[in-house]
């Protein structure tokens, strides 16, 4: 906005009461999205008494990890008593091939959707688009029918496979609305010049690509790895993510609640989307606001 | 495509190749087409199809007309579901668009720090509801949350049991659905008042308009397509809230805080009435349709008119 200090009357007392309600109201909604972050970051290096006599607020009087351990190999999630470790692996080895492939086939669509558009492409684009925007609870039964009868029931390749099939829309669209921007005068100069399709894109488009192919991942990564329908749908037990696994966990009675490690595991499932978010908040934000535009 | 230039710098003496030049892209695309005509269109009208008969366990596939669709309306927790989801929908789209717009506007003053609490504002969005509900279900443990918290500071009278209060539940899922939406919504109106010309406001502000009357007078109105795609995005994670409600009040207590989708999830999952749980889907599908359809047309003409 504009720089009103600089203007005639810029800097009545008037004006300072307002900045100090400002900076009032700023600093207060500041709070109400830090505190929960750090109440639940202090709780879990309590032990128990501390956090039957202390308060949210109160610090913890050392940093103890062993929550922190506990949440991570020995918690029981249902029956097994194995921590959130095997859950997170599964996290893990799901989320990263749905992300690399979903990008990878979403990248060459919207390639060629834009830039070698044939008859109806732009019918077959509305057509992917549209599933952005179904609840995916009206694919739940047909999805777990097929799983069980692909034999991919309860398994992370199962989870990789519904994955990139909801993130296809998803992908294609961030793709398809960078590719448009770019001039088709460079794609038909290397037609000219004898270049094929694959070489267009490997030595043009590609190129070109990193930003929106950070903004893709990411989105992908956050969407996959913070993803608790699918998994709480089509698997139990030993095949669950990591979120479905931490809802287990803190849902599961036995014997005295134990806050700490409820809230050291929350942590530990959090953790690789927050890093991501600290790391390149800037294209977390892109990719928000590019992916929004459909919800 | 360029197909008018290939056409003439290629020989037609290798039929094949040619086939190929000339239907690459299609080759490319038609993968990814393929898999959502299946597992979108096929599924729904999967899903569509046992809606109208009587599965339970398994389904079955001999048509049955809409009796699922009256049992569906009968049933009063189904009337619950809906009922809180216009509640929460209402006031989560209403608290997250004048809080974010509120943010935004306060953060485009020229404030110090505004980076860092732009990234304060923003980070809930990166993690899963499922961790937002685990902590506000701590936050607001009637036992050892904030009540203690407010009873440790000598007010001993407060109490905090909406967690546990068949009538107040449904608010704790606004409050934390709010917590991790907002500063979204921030971050939207946030770049679109960078895009205002900063020449109208010292105009304005020199012809003597106080700063709170030009905001509402003149900038706010500017962005009412920003209003609109935020109560579109907010209205459609609203229908589909699922994993917050999970985590949070796990629909509890009792049905009290039920949204449809962890209806559908309950009778397709738990209590073998597939058909019904089709039956609630297609109502959610058409729900979120209602939405996004206007959204869509919206955003269109939008753009036709520049």
């Amino acid at each position: 906005m504009a720089d009103i200090a600089s203007l005639p009357g810029g800097n009545s007392p008037w004006r300072s009461a307002g900045r100090f309600g400002l900076y009032f109201l700023l600093i207060s909604f500041g709070a109400y999205y830090i505190l929960p972050l750090i109440v639940v970051l202090s709780t879990s290096f309590k032990d128990l008494d501390e956090i039957r006599n202390g308060t949210l607020l109160s610090l913890p009087a050392e940093i103890n990890l062993e929550s922190w351990r506990y949440a991570w190999s020995e918690a029981c999630i249902g029956v097994s008593c194995t921590g959130l470790k095997p859950y997170f692996w599964n996290s893990v080895m799901m989320t990263i091939p749905a992300v690399l492939i979903s990008t990878v086939l979403g990248a060459l669509t919207g390639y060629a959707l834009t830039k070698f558009k044939f008859r109806g492409a732009n019918m077959v684009f509305a057509m992917i688009l549209f599933g952005c925007f179904i609840p995916f609870q009206v694919v739940l039964l047909p999805m777990a029918q097929s799983l069980g009868f692909l034999g991919l029931a309860n398994t992370v390749p199962g989870l990789v496979l519904v994955h990139i099939v909801y993130g296809l829309p998803f992908t294609v669209l961030f793709f398809r609305n960078y590719y448009v921007s770019i001039p088709d005068d460079l794609i038909k100069a290397a037609t000219i010049d004898g270049a094929g399709f694959f070489t267009i894109f490997w030595r043009i488009l590609l190129p070109l690509s990193p930003p929106i192919i950070v903004v893709t991942i990411i989105w992908q990564f956050t969407q996959i790895w913070n993803d608790f329908l699918f998994g709480a749908s089509f698997t139990t037990g030993g095949g669950q993510p990591v979120t479905v696994a931490l809802n287990n966990l803190v849902n599961t009675t036995t014997g005295v609640k134990r806050y700490n490690v409820d809230m050291a595991a929350a942590l530990i499932t959090a953790a690789p989307t927050l890093a991501v978010y600290v790391l390149a908040g800037r294209y977390f934000v892109r990719g928000l606001t590019a992916g929004s535009v459909k919800g | 495509m360029t197909n008018s230039m290939t056409e003439k710098s290629l020989p037609a003496k290798r039929p094949l190749a040619d086939w190929l030049r000339w239907n690459v892209a299609k080759l490319v695309v038609a993968p990814t087409f393929a898999l959502i005509i299946f597992f979108v269109y096929g599924f729904i009208a999967w899903t569509g199809y046992v809606s109208f008969t009587k599965s339970k366990m398994l389904p079955t596939y001999s048509f049955d007309g809409i009796y699922q669709y009256v049992r569906l309306w009968k049933m009063s927790t189904w009337h619950v579901a809906m009922e809180n989801l216009l509640v929460f929908g209402g006031l989560f789209i209403l608290i997250a668009i004048v809080l974010g717009c509120l943010l935004a506007v306060a953060l485009d003053q020229r404030v110090r720090a505004e980076g860092l609490l732009r990234t304060v504002y923003l980070y809930p969005m990166a993690i899963s509801f499922i961790i937002t509900g685990t902590a506000w279900k701590w936050i607001l443990n009637p036992g050892l949350g904030l009540e203690k918290m407010f009873h440790s500071w000598g007010w001993e009278s407060f109490s905090f049991d909406w967690l546990i209060n068949s009538d107040m539940a449904i608010y704790t899922l606004v409050i934390a659905a709010v917590w991790q939406s907002s500063g979204f919504v921030m971050a939207l109106f946030l770049a679109a008042l960078r895009g205002v010309d900063s020449e109208i406001i010292k105009a304005a502000y020199l012809d003597g308009a106080s700063l709170s009357r030009i905001y509402l007078v003149i900038i706010l109105p500017t962005l009412r397509p920003v209003f609109l795609s935020s109560f579109f995005i907010l209205a459609h994670m609203a229908v589909k809230s699922f994993d917050l409600v999970v985590a949070l009040t796990g629909g509890g207590p009792g049905n009290s805080s039920i949204m449809p989708a962890n209806f559908m999830y309950e009778m397709t999952f738990r209590r073998n009435q597939i058909g019904l749980g089709a039956a609630s889907a297609m109502m959610m599908l058409a729900t979120v349709m209602a939405i996004v359809i206007p959204y869509l047309y919206s955003e269109l003409r939008e753009r036709k008119h520049g």
